[in-house]
């Protein structure tokens, strides 16, 4: 028998034993495991977003809209290489659906996003088209809307002039992401800021974003100082940050969802690693006679240490791959469910921290009685003493 | 019978000290499960009391027709005026109606404990019928802003989890310094904002309407009245509803999301710990399975055999149960967070274990019990006496 098969031998000899512990491992490292790709959504943000765009808004909140008037002066700064803009709409499909809709200007759009993925046609139509409106592509699936059709959206901010909040837009384009990431978050809605501003009933010529494209990512933060510097004190008094950052500070606003998540951990894991190490610590007690043998036969301390930390090992990992493969499939699942507005995405960073937490949890549950069982007098425990 | 089952049932309880370290597993494994519950359903629990706190019926919002929330609200003086001399409102003491309007907007403040992202802070322009109509507001430090200045009172919850915003320090808002010159306590989520002269915020903020008409209603069928009132009147297009409704509709979506997470989270632990209390029931019966086949040979039933086992498994699981309670009750009762409220500003709340809670998360541990206990204790029922007196 190789010694492979020993350890696999010992592991079933109390199927019963192994198999609930194994079941206990995989519930805690499905809980690791979506609740960790929660824990990266809120602390890391996207990765994806590049560096070299800018989002600039009001100071005191993106609540605030800023005047267009910025516009010349923003374009003026040198490594600025387009500036574009964008007014959150408060589009509202159906009776209570909020969308994600802004208000842009297509052409500037187009450049700055070369991420969206639209025929060239598209985009002329949507810049040309005054109530033209384009959607995402996974949006678009969704409410089974075709290029070509008037979509009636209401928004919950904005009137028309003649104060009714009923809109209507002529759907010229469908864009899609790049990859995969951008695939994803195809679930957005823009349409004219020029037909906005002059249709709307409050105010024109003010936009809650601008975002600023920059020939290289690496001045981001000289530009963003630039940009605040040449607004402060004034009224609109601008906050600038690369995209990115921007993301992680929106979604921080949800609150503080990485403490709380670090606590559940916590709990789960001071659970299981003692279940674990308890059934262990048993398997090994009850041992104690064999192992005396196995070290009578000539097998070293060593090997029967390694043994016992095999078996630990084998637990873990097992338990521990079915969990994280579970919980990025269920992952998965709850992406589709919510229409991608959720990304739970068990990624590789998840399964990085998953192997490691492995690895960290197989010595710690297998080391004490491994040392246990190195350091048993054969004699002794012959004799059951 | 019933003496054979306390007589095994003690047997059992008195040598769990023997065996501990497995005997533990069921314990802080069910301690695990109740705690993340509780303390999951205690920050649900928290927020709604928060948002509940300022929903009285005698009280009506008046908003700008389809808009939901006050953020999205807006109404020019025209409108505001006529409002507030609609039918249905009650005069206060100086014989106006007591009604105000209020317009809200956002300041970005920084976390305690964060660097740099802002989180967002509903700043509210008040009238000084805002105070009539909040009697449950005081100042705890300082002093009322005086309005036409560019002062600011901040709600206690504000001046506790953002820095800059405590007494005698100065907010940035606008290129402009404002200075906090008090501290109030609602006992509501009023407490998670900041308070100034509506005049000189509309000034500041360069707004010429408001964002909502906050009227006391005189008497109980005033709502319906106030509410046919302005929806006749052509010149307006507004929702009118009671504040207990409006704040009520905001919690619902902050519930469900919580019981998801809570419901899910739990499950998998449940499962998890029942398995763990499987391996120790099994091995606990298995350890005792001499002693269990010479109580069956010396004529004890076989009733009376399961019926102590579950009862042992049960007593783990409470034990567990109250100590899961008790580490969060002490870890998070009162622990003060805050999260994005319908106005897409922060609401500062506190956990609130509730007595409702702890009940459902014992019984949530109890249930573990017997479906961990249920199994082993069948088997130890179940085995042949003589394979295990043999020692099988």
């Amino acid at each position: 028998m190789t010694k492979t098969g020993f350890v696999v031998a010992n592991l079933f000899r109390k199927k019963t034993r192994t198999i609930l512990t194994l079941l206990s491992v995989i519930m805690a490292f499905l809980l690791f495991g979506l609740l960790q790709s929660v824990n990266h959504i809120f602390s890391a943000g996207p990765d994806f977003l590049g560096a070299t765009r800018l989002i600039s808004q009001a100071r005191v909140s993106f609540t605030q809209p800023l005047p267009l008037s910025m516009l010349p002066k923003l374009e003026a700064i040198p490594g600025v290489t387009r500036v574009g803009y964008s007014q959150w709409f408060g589009g509202v499909w159906q009776e209570n659906t909020p969308l994600i809709m802004f208000a842009v200007n297509p052409q500037r759009h187009h450049d700055i996003y070369p991420e969206w993925v639209m025929p060239e046609a598209q985009w002329q139509a949507f810049a040309n088209t005054r109530t033209a409106m384009i959607a995402g592509k996974a949006i678009a699936d969704k409410y089974g809307w075709k290029v070509g059709q008037k979509i009636p959206i209401a928004s919950n901010i904005y009137p028309q002039k003649n104060g009714s909040k009923s809109w209507t837009f002529d759907l010229v384009g469908i864009f899609d992401g790049k990859d995969e990431d951008w695939k994803r978050r195809a679930a957005l809605v823009y349409i004219n800021h020029d037909y906005f501003d002059e249709a709307n009933q409050f105010g024109s010529g003010r936009t809650n974003f601008y975002v600023l494209k920059l020939a290289d990512g690496n001045k981001a933060a000289a530009i963003a100082a630039t940009v605040d510097k040449m607004f402060e004190n004034s009224p609109d008094e601008t906050k600038t940050q690369t995209e990115k950052d921007f993301n992680v500070g929106f979604i921080k606003q949800i609150g503080d969802i990485g403490l709380i998540v670090r606590w559940i951990l916590f709990a789960v894991f001071f659970t299981l690693l003692l279940v674990v190490g308890n059934t262990m610590a048993q398997s090994v007690r009850e041992r104690v006679p064999e192992l005396a043998v196995l070290k009578t036969l000539g097998f070293s301390d060593g090997s029967v240490l390694g043994f016992v930390l095999a078996e630990a090992g084998a637990l873990c990992l097992i338990g521990g791959l079915i969990g994280m493969s579970l919980a990025t499939l269920l992952g998965a699942v709850v992406e589709k469910g919510s229409g991608g507005q959720f990304a739970l995405q068990v990624s590789g960073a998840v399964w990085t921290t998953g192997l490691l937490a492995i690895v960290l949890m197989s010595l710690a549950v297998g080391l004490l009685p491994a040392l246990r069982a190195q350091r048993l007098k054969i004699v002794d425990a012959l004799a059951g003493r | 019978m019933l003496s054979q089952i306390i007589a095994i049932t003690g047997l059992n309880l008195k040598s769990i000290p023997q065996r501990w370290a497995p005997s533990l597993v069921i314990v802080v494994g069910l301690a695990g499960v109740v705690a993340v519950f509780t303390a999951l359903l205690a920050m649900a629990t928290g927020f709604e009391s928060t948002l509940k706190a300022n929903g009285r019926t005698d009280v009506a919002i008046v908003m700008r027709g389809g808009s939901d929330t006050e953020l999205n609200s807006g109404m020019g003086r025209d409108a505001t005026t006529l409002i507030k001399l609609a039918p249905g409102i009650r005069k206060g003491a100086d014989g106006q109606p007591l009604a105000a309007a209020e317009m809200m907007v956002i300041a970005e403040l920084v976390r305690q404990g964060d660097k740099a992202n802002g989180a967002n802070i509903t700043v509210r322009g008040v009238e000084p019928a805002s105070f009539a109509l909040r009697p449950q507001l005081k100042i705890i430090a300082g002093r009322k802003f005086q309005p036409g200045l560019r002062e600011l009172i901040v709600g206690h919850g504000v001046a506790r989890a953002f820095q800059g915003a405590e007494l005698g320090q100065t907010i940035r808002m606008r290129g402009s310094e404002w200075k906090v010159v008090g501290v109030f306590d609602a006992g509501d989520s009023h407490d998670s904002e900041l308070w100034t002269d509506v005049g000189v915020a509309q000034t500041t903020f360069n707004r010429q309407g408001f964002s909502s008409v906050l009227a006391a209603l005189d008497s109980t069928n005033s709502l319906a009245t106030l509410k046919a009132s302005l929806q006749a009147d052509p010149r307006l297009s507004v929702d009118v509803q009671n504040e207990q409704d409006y704040f009520s509709s905001q919690t619902k979506q902050f519930r469900q999301q919580i019981g998801v997470l809570a419901g899910v989270v739990t499950l998998i632990m449940a499962l998890g710990a029942i398995f763990a209390a499987l391996n120790t029931m099994y091995a606990a019966v298995a350890t005792r399975s001499k002693e269990i086949a010479t109580l069956r040979a010396l004529g004890f039933g076989g009733l009376a055999v399961l019926t102590s086992v579950m009862i042992e498994a049960l007593v783990l699981a409470l034990l567990g149960g109250v100590l899961g309670a008790v580490i969060a009750y002490a870890l998070f009762n009162g622990f003060t967070v805050s999260t994005l409220g319908q106005n897409f500003t922060q609401v500062v709340f506190a956990f609130r274990v509730t007595p409702g809670l702890v009940g459902t998360g014992l019984v949530i541990a109890l249930v573990i019990g017997l479906l961990g206990g249920f199994l082993p204790a069948l088997r130890a029922a179940r085995q042949p006496v003589t394979t295990a007196l043999r020692g099988g």
